[in-house]
């Protein structure tokens, strides 16, 4: 549902623009078409790349295979691999959280819960090769590193607050 | 025309870095991520070979991401032709760019919590800003707010977890967020002038 409705907008704004644009300047949009047309072709061993990942992780780490691993952790270990599975995992926000309820339900601690939202919604460890190839490598590693250090200590002081 | 000289010389500051590493350097790097690329459908090949339960798992998915992307990437590199096009540089650095202060922070913090799409799609746009002269602790707001911070997020967050977990867990990651842009922005000016240096 979320995916369709980012479907529509973004496709009627980009036709609606381009439309716009056509009328003001004909040079001008000629020229953005074809920045758009290299951008997806510079972009496009990324998504093979992509395509293939996300099919092995959704087919053999299923989300039952997750709860198992996390069902009742807690501690250090746990958070490690709640983080961890997280950056590696790409899962939409709307199924994510109910696994992580269902997590806690069935004893994971809190600290295990944010640890794994916090990583799968700041790192994507499968979308690396569009990071980088659009904002460069260090930038990228940097933003992910910190990312992970920035989840795993969310967590640990959720676990002392909540 | 002064845009242009302008896109121009920034090109050439780019290409500094790039310079020094053309012509084998950047073939060993092709082939280098050519290798990549035959390794992970290698790998595909041979564990959906070893686990045939899997495949129509992994099939499923990569099919239905493809379609995303068909639907999605298309329109999204559309728009930041269009942007390149038409958005002036001065612009960008003047609402983004380093004089631009904590509004510039808090204006990278709302275009990322802004309820849109996937990361993915925001790579592109952090690059064409960033290429606009946009300072890097922003793109990193920017990308870190699309990221994590999603006002219909919150929302589900609250019915799962309770709104204490939310209100704890946005501020914190609001906070940090902040804080890790300013971090990775000075470490990308501290080993730029290391590059110039050596």
């Amino acid at each position: 549902m979320q995916i369709n409705n980012t479907v529509i907008i973004i496709n009627v704004l980009a036709i609606s623009a381009i439309g716009f644009s056509f009328y003001k300047n004909r040079e001008k949009s000629i020229k953005a078409l074809k920045v758009a047309l290299m951008g997806t072709l510079n972009m496009a061993p990324a998504i093979g790349i992509i395509l293939i990942l996300v099919g092995l992780l959704m087919g053999f780490f299923k989300p039952e295979l997750i709860s198992k691993l996390l069902g009742n952790q807690s501690g250090i270990i746990g958070i490690a691999i709640a983080s961890i599975s997280g950056a590696i995992l790409m899962i939409p926000s709307l199924v994510a959280f109910p696994l992580a309820a269902s997590l806690v339900e069935s004893g994971a601690s809190v600290s295990v819960a944010a640890a794994f939202i916090t990583t799968l919604t700041m790192i994507g460890f499968v979308t690396l090769p569009i990071e980088i190839k659009e904002i460069g490598k260090r930038l990228t590693f940097l933003r992910n590193g910190v990312s992970f250090i920035i989840a795993v200590s969310i967590a640990l002081i959720m676990g002392a607050l909540v | 025309m002064k845009k242009e000289k302008n896109s121009g010389n920034k090109q050439a500051g780019i290409d500094l870095k790039g310079n020094s590493k053309t012509g084998m350097q950047k073939q060993k790097k092709k082939k280098g991520s050519i290798i990549i690329f035959i390794g992970i459908i290698a790998a595909a090949v041979i564990l959906l070979a070893l686990y045939p339960e899997n495949r129509v798992a992994s099939f499923q998915a990569s099919y239905d991401l493809f379609i995303e992307f068909i639907l999605i990437l298309p329109a999204v590199m559309v728009l930041m032709g269009l942007f390149s096009v038409w958005v002036r540089k001065e612009t960008v650095v003047k609402y983004l760019g380093h004089a631009s202060g904590i509004k510039g922070l808090i204006i990278a913090l709302i275009m990322g919590m802004m309820p849109t799409g996937p990361l993915y799609i925001a790579f592109p746009m952090a690059s064409m800003l960033l290429k606009k002269g946009a300072r890097v602790a922003n793109i990193i707001i920017f990308l870190s707010a699309w990221a994590c911070i999603k006002l219909p997020q919150e929302l589900v967050e609250i019915r799962f977890m309770g709104i204490k977990f939310m209100i704890i867990r946005l501020g914190f990651t609001i906070i940090m967020v902040i804080m890790m842009g300013l971090f990775i922005e000075k470490i990308e000016k501290l080993s730029k002038h290391h590059i110039t240096e050596n």
